[in-house]
């Protein structure tokens, strides 16, 4: 079949069975940008690139589909860089289009010409210059095969702007042919017998998975591992909602600002099993004292995780969607009594949680932000999903929202990106137009990207941003307080920005909370607004996140607070 | 630090080398050298990289790092296999009429060559390990080294057997 290179690109977003793309047009990809008109491909105009990947890596965590970009050359396509560490750090499938000057331009600092290949080499799993037609086809089946297989993440494809109108003879391929790379990530069942003899011996295991399970859907393979065993779970950032945040011997987030149990039943247990983490240090603490007494389990479908931040003494190296089905079937297959043998263990760390759970106080001046977390939490379903920013809101949502199943915590863990809420709310949104999504960020962050509230109004996409709004760059003024002799250098914002009238200057709707008194009734409302609403809700500038532990001190070295403090 | 010679099959494409020198220098790995050509087979280039490591673990990182990208087929640690190691230097000395008869000796000892002498120097090439080419370069400093070029480490295993097939 004949057609342009701009027209293949979408024939083949077609095949892949793309339903929507985020970008933002110019000189480079204008003739794709005609092909997407012509073909009335559905495209969401963000205000900004960084708001287009953001929403699409939004869209792919919440649908568990690649998320696909399209921007120009040069800036457009340097727009993109932090969207694209985001999506890497947390593993996020998706392929990103970047128009190129034109062949006979590349390489003599063209007008609007970048070396995005170079600048996003270390931060895609895979990234291709297109000079010939010819090749797209190809390039695309492997771009998308990449993404999403094995350790998913970001893929980008350059394209020269001639290739787009270059015809070529389409044939999109059945199959991708790569020699270092299958994308079929079965390994050792040795491995996992190990890890079953290792648990006979074991008296206090705790299981700590991370987003690796959601990545490969395996949450209801681990649910039932989790109920046949009476394991104690903890969880990393990006492993909430795998297992209900209230069942019982679910410890909750393991970390710096983790609960109490999760941390003390890491350092207590002798075997810990980590499933589908990365043993980030914001989770370890200091790696010397991180669970000292515990053999490590690391079950991981890439290789260089092993061993990289700590020595595993069972690692099972391989696919989620391989390794637990069949870990989960010699467990059952064991004929032991898992349940009974660490019933004690099971209680032991349940009272800890319970003696010391995430707490607050409350006061009848001023609203509390976990305590609007708590409210915002018990008033909406079980499907809601939950974006968040950067900074205290985001360990607030964390600690306080009731997260229930997966691919409905959606926040930047390992790159940490103040901006990436907003847009991927629109992102979650679109992917799940049936679901109800909330957006919890700061004061500080919204402004990194505000720009997307005029795309959630122009589009009439009913995203509901609650504001956590304290006037401080909170985060950072809790580690100044902290560390830093209360020096509030630069965290100490004016105060002047009016947020409610600057989401309605967007086109959005917006209100805002002050008392403790009037929280549930105007929250109860502005939530059931339909189409996008901003609650600007004031906030104490001084409230700190706890439980901390300090940077680089031992998990149960931990600063307590809430209620109790 | 303990050195090894990995041999790394790449897919013969563009980027390809981006990719690696790349991904050296966000893992922060200490490279000694690195060098790249063409090999019997037309799609795939073989890269051969000297690296140095404080540990097993830093090792075990290098290799499964380098793994991790999509264009590399095929990583083998030729400093755990029984191989053969060779670099080749081109020195560019100052010559007289008068060292030149002491230059050559030098050269003849280490069985390197002569391959080019005009009245105010000589070009020496030389194969050799490391340690041998370190030497000659220590003899003839006596006699001004205007200008080295070393190619880095390359090695190949002994026995019938390619790496591919390892």
């Amino acid at each position: 079949m004949q057609m342009n290179g701009a027209q293949a690109i979408l024939e083949s977003l077609k095949r892949e069975n793309v339903d929507l793309v985020f970008g933002y047009p110019g000189g480079a990809v204008l003739d794709l940008y005609d092909a997407v008109y012509q073909a009335r491909f559905p495209h969401i105009l963000t205000r900004h690139e960084q708001g287009a990947v953001h929403a699409a890596d939004g869209y792919a965590r919440a649908t568990g589909k690649v998320g696909v970009v399209f921007a120009t050359s040069g800036p457009g396509a340097t727009n993109l860089i932090t969207g694209i560490a985001t999506a890497n750090m947390d593993s996020v499938p998706l392929v990103c289009f970047t128009g190129q000057v034109t062949n006979p331009l590349i390489g003599k600092d063209s007008f609007q010409e970048a070396d995005i290949v170079g600048i996003t080499t270390p931060i895609t799993k895979h990234n291709y210059l297109v000079k010939k037609a010819s090749e797209l086809p190809r390039v695309i089946k492997e771009a998308f095969f990449i993404a999403r297989t094995g350790r998913p993440g970001p893929v980008v494809i350059d394209i020269a702007k001639d290739v787009f109108t270059t015809m070529l003879d389409y044939e999109y391929p059945q199959k991708v042919k790569l020699r270092g790379y299958k994308g079929d990530f079965t390994g050792d069942e040795g491995q996992i017998r190990d890890v079953v003899e290792a648990l006979g011996e074991a008296k206090r295991p705790v299981f700590f998975i991370g987003g690796g399970v959601t990545l490969s859907d395996q949450t209801e393979v681990m649910r039932e591992i989790v109920k046949n065993t009476g394991i104690p779970v903890v969880s990393s950032l990006m492993g909430l909602g795998c297992i209900p945040a209230k069942q019982d011997g679910f410890l909750g987030m393991v970390g710096m600002h983790g609960s109490y149990a999760a941390n003390m039943a890491v350092q207590k247990s002798d075997l810990l099993i980590g499933i589908g983490v990365r043993f980030d240090d914001r989770v370890t603490g200091k790696i010397d004292a991180f669970a000292p007494n515990a053999k490590i389990v690391h079950f991981e479908v890439d290789k260089a995780e092993i061993n990289k931040n700590i020595f595993s003494h069972y690692p099972v190296i391989g696919d989620l969607r391989w390794s637990l089905p069949i870990f989960n079937e010699q467990l059952q297959g064991s004929g032991e009594d898992y349940l009974n043998r660490f019933a004690k263990w099971h209680k032991q760390v349940v009272d800890m949680d319970r003696e010391c759970p995430f707490s607050y106080k409350t006061n009848d001046k001023v609203i509390m932000p976990q305590q609007l977390i708590d409210t915002v939490s018990s008033m909406v379903d079980e499907n809601t999903i939950v974006v968040t920013d950067v900074g205290q809101h985001q360990m607030w949502a964390a600690q306080f929202f009731n997260s229930r199943n997966p691919r409905q915590f959606i926040t930047s863990g390992g790159l940490g990106t103040m901006g990436y809420g907003l847009p991927a709310a629109l992102g979650a949104k679109l992917g799940c137009p049936d679901k109800k999504v909330v957006l919890f960020t700061g004061d500080g962050s919204v402004m990194m990207n505000c720009q997307e509230m005029s795309t959630a109004a122009d589009n009439n996409i009913d995203i509901k941003v609650v504001l956590l709004h304290n006037r401080v760059l909170g985060m950072v003024t809790q580690w100044q307080r902290m560390f830093y002799g209360k020096r509030y250098s630069q965290t100490l914002l004016g105060g002047k920005t009016d947020y409610v009238k600057l989401a309605q200057a967007m086109g959005m709707e917006a209100c805002r909370i002050e008392k403790p008194q009037e929280l549930e009734a105007s929250l109860e409302k502005a939530l059931n607004v339909k189409g996008p609403m901003l609650i600007d809700v004031m906030l104490p500038s001084n409230e700190d996140v706890l439980p901390m532990v300090a940077p680089g001190a031992q998990l149960d070295n931990m600063v307590l607070g809430g209620a109790e403090a | 630090m303990k050195k090894y010679i990995l041999a790394v099959l790449v897919d013969n494409k563009p980027g390809v080398l981006t990719h690696v020198s790349g991904l050296i220098s966000r893992r922060a790995f200490n490279i000694e050298s690195i060098s790249a050509g063409y090999t019997e087979d037309e799609d795939v280039t073989r890269i051969n990289i000297e690296v140095s490591v404080e540990d097993d673990r830093e090792l075990e990182q290098v290799v499964n790092q380098l793994g991790k990208l999509i264009d590399v087929i095929k990583i083998v640690n030729l400093g755990l296999v029984d191989s053969i190691v060779r670099e080749l230097v081109l020195l560019k000395v100052r010559a007289t009429k008068g060292s030149l008869a002491d230059i050559r000796n030098i050269v003849d000892i280490f069985r390197g060559n002569i391959v080019d002498v005009s009245p105010e120097n000589v070009v020496i090439e030389l194969t050799g390990s490391q340690s041998k080419i370190n030497a000659i370069c220590e003899m003839l400093e006596d006699f001004e080294i205007i200008e080295i070029a070393r190619t880095g480490a390359i090695a190949l295993s002994r026995g019938p057997i390619p790496i591919k097939n390892m």
